[in-house]
């Protein structure tokens, strides 16, 4: 039988960010695939480069929507790591709340999405509503929805007042019963194992091979966290638990999430009864000459910044590798030899993250074409709307 | 093993490679060592060390281009940055990728955006620039004069 290329994206209506999979298959099966990405390209890394130590913090917030405390705390920790210092005890605690605050959100958003994509929209509902009550939770510690801006280098912006901690343990311990029931629904459901179990298996050593991260290395088997391996924040201070399934398949990947949300809660709730007092901020003046690295563990994996300063107030290089990096390029071992049906969900089951792979451009003005400025754009985008309005008689 | 077993070990093993090591602190060694043993220490410390690749790093420093391939030993957490300096004009240094796939997309990335290129590489097409970004063409390169200068002048610098 011959070979035929689908292609799926770069804009597709099951993706929610422009990428470009090539698949080949043969009848049914998936024989090869080929990944182009770079359709979400700003040129983030370059642009931080031109920004002072505290401006680049708020440019790197707006990396990726998801991600937009993952990145500043892995920011912050690389430019805390060329002095080198330690940031103040409350300010540990209070930007673990906000990175795990922002885990249940990420998982829960993906679990609806993975709902979505295998057609069992009532999951994709449910979720979404309880993530609002996360949403609301981080409102009221940091007054944001998203890109809570909250982290500086040596500590954090704004403390958590004391009158809110009851509201938001309230709120959790409200949470946990429909995330039960949610777990229930999810593991439990036979429609759902027969979609994911047994489908797209990345094995231990294809995980180590490909230096996959997060919930798609722990579902195979690789006992992997940035939380555990090297202790950041309060997490060597509080009690929780790696979860580690063996089967790598896309269920694994399914039930990792799931149950790494309850560890999130709990990690939440230890946090706010043990959140000790004082300083919330190092005061960090001058950055000194010399290179850091900071990692963290974001929802998807290992998220790394490397940060080199010649003692300005600029960096001078700025490297940010998210972990959909390493997670995407297992495809190759996860979708060849699956079925041209079961390759969505594959795909989606790395929770891939593109606007966080793709960062870096630069604007140039070469062969002779037009560059537009903003205000080009408005203009440009106010004829076309005249235009419509005209076409459509609208007033 | 512990922190300064590794650290014992690696001195023994790769005496002549390796040209100077920093400890900057307790988890972060930078070890910088010589292009041409880059392939040979980095399969030990992934292989033997049992360590995660993380990612690599490129600096341009205006007469050589500096490498950085960071590892992360779990076990004992200790952050491994080996460096490599390669001199201009003549980038060109071996591929991890033939030991492990993890460094496929990474050095794809730096070949385009800082024109180095990785021997041996199976696959060195581009990863993130336009089709119609001109060849040759570096973005992060310290002599990169492409800039549109309104857009500098706009970012208020």
């Amino acid at each position: 039988m011959g070979k035929t290329i689908i292609p799926i994206g770069p804009y597709h209506p099951l993706q929610e960010e422009p990428e470009f999979f090539k698949l080949s298959v043969e009848g049914e099966k998936v024989v090869d695939i080929d990944v182009q990405i770079g359709y979400n390209h700003r040129g983030i890394e370059k642009l931080s480069e031109m920004k002072s130590f505290d401006q680049s913090t708020f440019v790197i917030e707006r990396i990726c929507g998801i991600c937009s405390t993952s990145h500043p705390f892995a920011y912050t920790r690389a430019v805390e790591d060329i002095i080198p210092i330690e940031v103040p005890e409350r300010a540990k605690y209070i930007r673990t709340i906000i990175a795990e605050g922002e885990r249940i959100h990420s998982h829960l958003l993906w679990l609806g999405l993975a709902g979505h994509f295998l057609g069992y929209n009532t999951v994709y509902m449910w979720v979404w509503k309880l993530r609002e009550e996360i949403l609301d939770v981080m409102e009221i510690i940091t007054g944001n929805r998203n890109n809570y801006a909250m982290f500086k280098p040596g500590g954090v912006r704004r403390d958590i007042k004391s009158e809110d901690i009851p509201v938001v343990i309230k709120k959790m311990d409200s949470i946990v019963p429909t995330l039960e029931m949610l777990k229930k629904a999810v593991i439990d459901d036979p429609i759902l194992h027969a979609r994911t179990k047994g489908i797209g298996i990345l094995s231990k050593e294809d995980a180590i091979n490909y230096c996959a991260l997060g919930p798609t290395a722990r579902a195979s088997g690789v006992a992997r966290d940035v939380r555990k391996d090297s202790p950041y924040g309060a997490y060597d201070k509080v009690e929780w638990d790696m979860i580690v399934t063996h089967n790598g398949d896309v269920f694994d990947k399914v039930v990792v999430r799931v149950l790494e949300v309850f560890e999130s809660v709990k990690i939440i709730k230890n946090c706010f009864l043990n959140l000790p007092g004082g300083e919330i901020d190092a005061n960090i003046m001058d950055i000194p000459s010399g290179e850091g690295i900071g990692n963290i563990e974001a929802p998807r994996g290992e998220c790394f910044h490397y940060v080199r300063s010649d003692g300005t107030n600029r960096p001078v290089r700025h490297k940010v590798r998210a972990p959909t990096f390493m997670n995407l390029p297992t495809c190759k071992a996860t979708v060849v030899g699956e079925s041209i049906s079961d390759a969505t969900i594959i795909l989606a089951s790395i929770d891939p993250c593109y606007c966080c792979t793709e960062r870096m451009t630069a604007i140039r003005n070469i062969r002779g074409k037009k560059i537009l400025s903003g205000e080009d754009l408005v203009k440009l985008s106010r004829e076309k709307t005249e235009i419509l309005r005209n076409r459509m008689g609208v007033k | 093993m512990t922190r300064e077993e590794v650290l014992c070990d690696l001195r023994k093993k790769f005496k002549d490679d390796i040209v100077e090591i920093i400890e900057k602190h307790s988890k972060r060694i930078y070890i910088e060592i010589k292009p041409e043993s880059l392939v040979k220490m980095a399969s030990y410390i992934f292989k033997d060390l049992k360590a995660r690749f993380n990612t690599a790093s490129g600096v341009d420093v205006r007469y050589h281009v500096e490498i950085l391939y960071h590892f992360l030993i779990e076990d004992i957490n200790l952050l491994v940055s080996l460096r490599v300096k390669l001199q201009k004009p003549k980038l060109e240094i071996a591929s991890l990728s033939p030991i492990f796939k993890g460094a496929n997309w990474i050095e794809r990335e730096i070949h385009e955006i800082l024109g180095i290129n990785f021997k041996d590489h199976p696959d060195l097409r581009r990863l993130l620039l336009a089709d119609d970004w001109p060849d040759g063409v570096y973005p992060l390169r310290r002599d990169y004069k492409e800039w549109d200068k309104n857009a500098i002048r706009d970012r208020g610098v």
